[in-house]
Formats: C-alpha cells, sequence, structure tokens
C-alpha cells in the first residue's frame, strides 16, 4: 500500500480518511488509490461505509480526517458543485433524479456548468444562449442515444420504471462529461437482463468513453467481471484490496463478506 | 416517433405548434380589439390583472420553479412602488428610468433574504420573509422619506405634452409589460436558469453534486423574484398615482401566494391564470352582492373585507383537491382529448 500512495500517477487518492456521525465511526483510515482508465470496485456488507465515501468524495460530507485528491488537487472542504465541476460525476444509490422534469431535462441540468451565459442572455435567449443550448442538446443526445434512451426522451422521470430510472441516473452522471464516474450499486432491484444492459453500459463507458469508474454493488458476479481492482470494506474498515481473483480468495474477506452468503 | 424533430433549435423554439401559434393571435387581436368594447371600469381590471401578472410570475420563478417559500413578495411589490415615488415623486426622474431602477432595487434588497435563505429552509425561511415583510411596512409607515400614512403622490408618465393617464393608454402599457415578463419568464424557464432553479426545488444534493451551485441560483431566484415585484410596483405606483403602506401589507403576500397555488405552481400559464382570477375574485364578489344591496345594505363591504379570508380558503382547498392547480386540471383535459377516441 505504501508504495501505491506514493505513485503519481493516480487519478483518485484517498488517504487514512476517517468520517463519523456522533458515535458512530462510519469510516476509519480508509486508503484508496484509482488509476485513470480503470474500474475499480468497493465492496463490503450493508454499512460497511461505502456510499459515505462517495459521499466524501463528492463533498457532501466533510470527512473529519485525512485527504482526497482528485488530479493532485485536494477536494476535502471543497463544496460539491466545485467538485462536480473538475470532472468528478455521480450516480445515487437512491434514485436522485429531479422529479419534474423530463429525461431530456434530467441530462441538460447536467450541463448547467458547461454553458457560460448569463442571466441577460437567457432571459432574452439570444446569441451565445441559443448556440449553447444548442450545442449542449447535442452533446445531450449522443448520451441518450448511449444509453438507449431515445424512445423516453421526453417523459417525465417519475413516469419511467425503476430500471429506466437507474439508467437515467447513469445517463445524468454521464451528461456532466467528467473525467471520473462514481456510480453506487448501479443494478441494485434489476432484473437478469437489466443488469446485464447496465454492465455493458458501464463497459462501454469505460472503454470508449476513457472514463474511470469508481463502482459500489452488491453483485458479486457482476463485480468480478468488470473490475480492474476490488477494495473490501468491513466495519468502516478497509480488509483488502486486489484483483478480483486476489480478493475473492483471501480468507479474511471470505470470512467477513463472502463467508455471509455462501 | 411520429413527431420527430429535424433540429434541436425548432424543438426548443417557444411556439411549437399551428395550436398555440393560432391561440397567441387570437389572444393579440383580443387585446387590440377588446379595449374599445369594455368600460373604464371594466379595463382598470384588467389593468390590476396585468400588474398581478407580473408580480405573480417572478414569484412563481421563487416558490413554484425554485422551491423557496416566500411570504413576503409584497414587501418586494412596495419597495418597486415606493423606489418610483422617490424617484419619480420626489427627483423627477422619468418613467423609463425609474422602472429599471426599481426592479434592481429590489432586487438588491432581496439578498437580505436570499443569503439567509442558503441557511434556512422550509418553516424558517417562511417566518424569515414574514418578518422582512413586517420591517418593510414599519420602515414605509415611519421613514421621514415614505412619508407615513398619508402616502406619497406619483407624477404622470410622459413628457412634452404627451402623457399616459386614461384607462386606454395605462392598459396598453401594462399589457405591454405583462408580456415582456411572460417571455422572459417562458425564456428563463427553458434555459440552464430555469433547469437549475428546477433541480433545487426537485432535489438540491444532487445539484449540487451535478456541478449547479446553490448559493449562486438560489439568491438568484430571489433577485428575479424580487426584480419582477418591483416593476410591478413601479407601474402600480404610477397607476395609482398615490400610493400609502396600507397598499402592500401581508395581505397582498398572501394573495400572490393564492395566484400561483390556484393557477398552478411551477408553470408560466399558471402564474397568468392565478393572477387573473384571484385579482378578479373581490370584483365578483362587489357584482354579486350588488343584486342584493337593497336587501342587505351592508353585505357588499363585510364581503370585500373577507377577501383575506377567502384567498387563504382558494390556498387550502387547491392544495387538498388540485395541488397542480388550474393547469393541472388543463393538463388532464388535454390528455384526455388527445387520448378520445383511442388516438393512440
Ligand atoms: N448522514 C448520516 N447520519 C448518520 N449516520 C450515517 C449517515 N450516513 C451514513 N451513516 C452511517 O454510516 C454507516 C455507513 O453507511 P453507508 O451508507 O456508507 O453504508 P454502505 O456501505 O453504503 O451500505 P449499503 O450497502 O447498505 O448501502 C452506517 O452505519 C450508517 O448508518
Ligand atoms: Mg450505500
Amino acid at each position: 500500500m505504501a508504495v501505491m500512495n506514493q505513485d503519481k500517477s493516480l487519478q483518485l487518492e484517498i488517504k487514512d480518511l476517517s468520517m463519523s456521525f456522533g458515535g458512530i465511526k462510519a469510516i476509519r483510515n480508509v486508503s484508496i488509490g484509482v488509476q485513470s482508465g480503470e474500474i475499480y470496485s468497493i465492496i463490503g456488507p450493508n454499512g460497511a461505509g461505502k456510499t459515505t465515501i462517495f459521499n466524501c468524495i463528492s463533498g457532501i460530507y466533510k470527512a473529519q480526517q485525512g485527504s482526497i485528491r482528485f488530479e493532485n488537487r485536494e477536494l476535502l472542504g471543497v463544496k460539491p458543485d466545485r467538485i462536480a465541476q473538475m470532472g468528478v460525476a455521480r450516480a445515487f444509490q437512491n434514485i436522485a433524479l429531479f422529479k419534474g422534469m423530463t429525461v431530456l431535462d434530467n441530462l441538460m441540468s447536467a450541463r448547467v456548468h458547461l454553458m457560460k451565459y448569463g442571466l441577460l442572455g437567457a432571459a432574452l435567449y439570444l446569441g451565445a444562449c441559443q448556440r449553447e443550448e444548442v450545442q449542449n442538446r447535442d452533446a445531450v443526445e449522443d448520451v441518450i442515444e448511449f444509453l438507449d434512451l431515445q424512445s423516453v426522451r421526453k417523459s417525465p422521470v417519475s413516469s419511467l420504471s425503476y430500471g429506466l430510472q437507474k439508467r437515467v441516473e447513469l445517463a445524468r452522471a454521464l451528461a456532466m462529461k467528467p473525467k471520473i464516474l462514481l456510480v453506487d450499486e448501479p443494478v441494485s432491484g434489476m432484473n437478469l437482463e437489466e443488469r446485464e444492459d447496465m454492465a455493458r453500459y458501464i463497459i462501454d463507458i469505460n472503454e470508449e468513453m476513457d472514463i474511470t469508474v469508481v463502482l459500489i454493488e452488491h453483485d458479486m458476479g457482476l463485480v468480478m467481471d468488470l473490475s480492474d481492482r476490488v477494495t473490501v470494506l468491513n466495519f468502516g474498515t478497509k480488509i483488502a484490496e486486489g484483483t478480483p481473483g486476489e480478493v475473492s480468495s483471501n480468507p479474511e474477506v471470505v470470512k467477513a463478506y463472502l463467508g455471509d452468503e455462501h | 416517433m411520429a413527431n420527430f424533430k429535424i433540429s434541436y433549435r425548432e424543438d426548443t423554439a417557444l411556439f411549437q405548434n399551428l395550436w398555440v401559434k393560432s391561440w397567441l393571435g387570437i389572444f393579440i387581436a383580443a387585446m387590440i380589439v377588446l379595449p374599445f368594447l369594455l368600460s373604464r371600469y371594466q379595463l382598470s381590471i384588467l389593468n390590476g390583472m396585468g400588474i398581478a401578472v407580473i408580480g405573480a410570475l417572478g414569484l412563481n420563478l421563487l416558490i413554484g420553479y425554485t422551491g423557496q417559500i416566500s411570504l413576503g413578495h409584497g414587501a418586494f411589490v412596495a419597495i418597486g412602488a415606493y423606489t418610483t415615488g422617490l424617484l419619480a415623486g420626489t427627483l423627477g426622474v422619468p418613467f423609463i428610468v425609474a422602472l429599471p431602477v426599481s426592479g434592481t432595487t429590489a432586487a438588491l434588497l432581496s439578498l437580505i433574504v436570499g443569503v439567509p435563505s442558503l441557511r434556512l429552509k422550509g418553516l424558517y425561511l417562511a417566518l424569515g420573509t414574514l418578518a422582512f415583510g413586517f420591517i418593510i411596512e414599519y420602515v414605509l409607515f415611519h421613514w421621514d422619506l415614505t412619508r407615513g400614512d398619508t402616502g406619497m403622490a406619483v407624477p404622470k408618465i410622459g413628457a412634452g405634452g404627451f402623457f399616459i393617464e386614461t384607462e386606454l393608454q395605462f392598459f396598453y402599457l401594462i399589457m405591454f409589460f405583462a408580456a415582456l415578463a411572460t417571455l422572459v419568464a417562458k425564456n428563463l424557464a427553458r434555459t440552464k436558469i430555469g433547469r437549475s432553479f428546477v433541480a433545487i426545488r426537485d432535489r438540491d444534493i444532487a445539484a449540487e453534486a451535478m456541478g449547479i451551485s446553490l448559493s449562486k441560483y438560489k439568491i438568484m431566484a430571489f433577485a428575479v423574484s424580487a426584480f419582477y415585484a418591483g416593476v410591478a410596483g413601479c407601474l402600480l405606483a404610477y397607476y395609482q398615482k398615490w400610493i400609502v403602506p396600507g397598499n402592500f401589507d401581508i395581505s397582498l403576500s398572501i394573495a400572490y401566494i393564492a395566484m400561483i397555488v390556484l393557477g398552478g405552481m411551477g408553470t408560466i400559464l399558471g402564474s397568468i391564470l392565478g393572477a387573473i382570477l384571484i385579482t378578479g375574485i373581490p370584483y365578483g364578489i362587489v357584482y354579486l352582492t350588488d343584486a342584493l344591496r337593497g336587501t342587505y345594505p351592508n353585505l357588499s363591504g363585510l364581503i370585500v373585507d373577507l377577501k383575506l379570508g377567502i384567498f387563504g380558503l382558494v390556498i387550502v382547498l387547491t392544495l387538498l383537491f388540485e395541488p397542480q392547480g388550474l393547469v393541472g386540471i388543463y393538463r388532464r383535459i388535454k390528455v384526455y382529448w388527445k387520448t378520445w377516441p383511442f388516438k393512440y
């Protein structure tokens, strides 16, 4: 680990991160290094602290201790919107779409920071405003096509099935034009076919769009198939890290995590 | 895919189909012809409605779109009206300057509630904006310049012998600004500004995680909303020719809330419908009770006094039975006709 943490090629580097809520220590001294271009998974039983790590990266929670560096810039203490603008996108575990909007508007909302026109331009819908709106619509259409959302483009998100809403959640994060994508349990509650589609999309996003993916998932099959490397958390502590093969044969992991299920 | 659009520019156009365009044509024609058929009294009702439309659009951008409650909208109308009173009445500044300055002053003062709104949510924001309204009312009553209960005179709009003074002239002036206010609100709603507002309303944490600055857009929502109120106040001041603090008490804020709730929160059309109806209700009551005046001479005065209670009732009943307001009903009817008989 020590060697890895000094690696300058790490895109995302979490060091000795600790976060507690009142008396509960949600994560303790966790260090994780994600390289540019990989699919990196974080697994662990319910309540292990996985989502808390994402919330710390996104700036939604402020960890009491440690550091989070993204492309060599410290994220701790930076506001969530600034972190997002640096290229850190997030697909939420509990669907957090803008439910009063259509699919299209949800995706367009993720590109607010990419449009530079001001209030006056918007009020009159002139020049730069119109041009940027059309350009960004173009980019959003690419995402819609990529994730096969054409047929629901104009539908209110609240009218979609759970599986489709999960896909829109991913699409919205993708529409931000991120460098790194934090995906929290993308296939939970989905049927087999939807799971396979989602796995395909994540691989395509990683390979074709060249976006680093950090994945939280309980579906072991998916994690094993997709991940370059995996970190295992238990009770807020990191208990193992390695390739899917290494991790799944680690006795401590088997005991703490896989052991419960098999 | 029957409705597939060739270009995105077309897809985002303001007036998308023939249906909307023909309604717009009919509306404009009516606006030009109608005033010649109406009495002065009837025109004065329409003028009141036109001013209310501007204020209601502003409040809907804040409450309906951004989800930030305000019980102090009337205070921003007051700020606009008194800015006009001070500029035009005391300093002789012309209308063309007084109007934007009134809007801007209200927008600047909205920072007093906009900035705390980053911390205050729901009930606390409601109380904060309510308190702001009372403070403004207090200042208007006690500040030397605003002359308390006596009120302020506002001069006529115009120069070099031409003045806007008749109901008909005001009608065209007010309708022009109401239409402009509607167009601007529509534009804001369909750009990144409106999307940011709605994103903050629907899921503020997700909005932030998508790169939307909560502080920037919340403060912007308060400022835009107050600007609209300030412009409405400016027009009201010129139209009434005389302003007193009592014009802008809590009942005005409640009336504006009733407008957007009844019309439909988070919609432009709803703001307009609500403004028309809520402004019209007191006149309707007067009309109805006039018939009974012979037998019950005090009735109309009594019921007009109950205006505030009626607005409160409208808010509660709408929220209970049709939370999306009249626009919600309109949408349902539209869907019904589209699918009848089995269009798909
Ligand atoms: N906002 C919060 N306030 C209090 N406690 C919290 C908060 N967020 C998380 N926790 C606690 O921190 C611990 C870790 O929660 P977290 O959501 O990170 O788990 P997780 O690994 O994502 O679990 P799951 O697989 O069920 O999603 C839990 O004990 C949880 O109750
Ligand atoms: Mg979780």
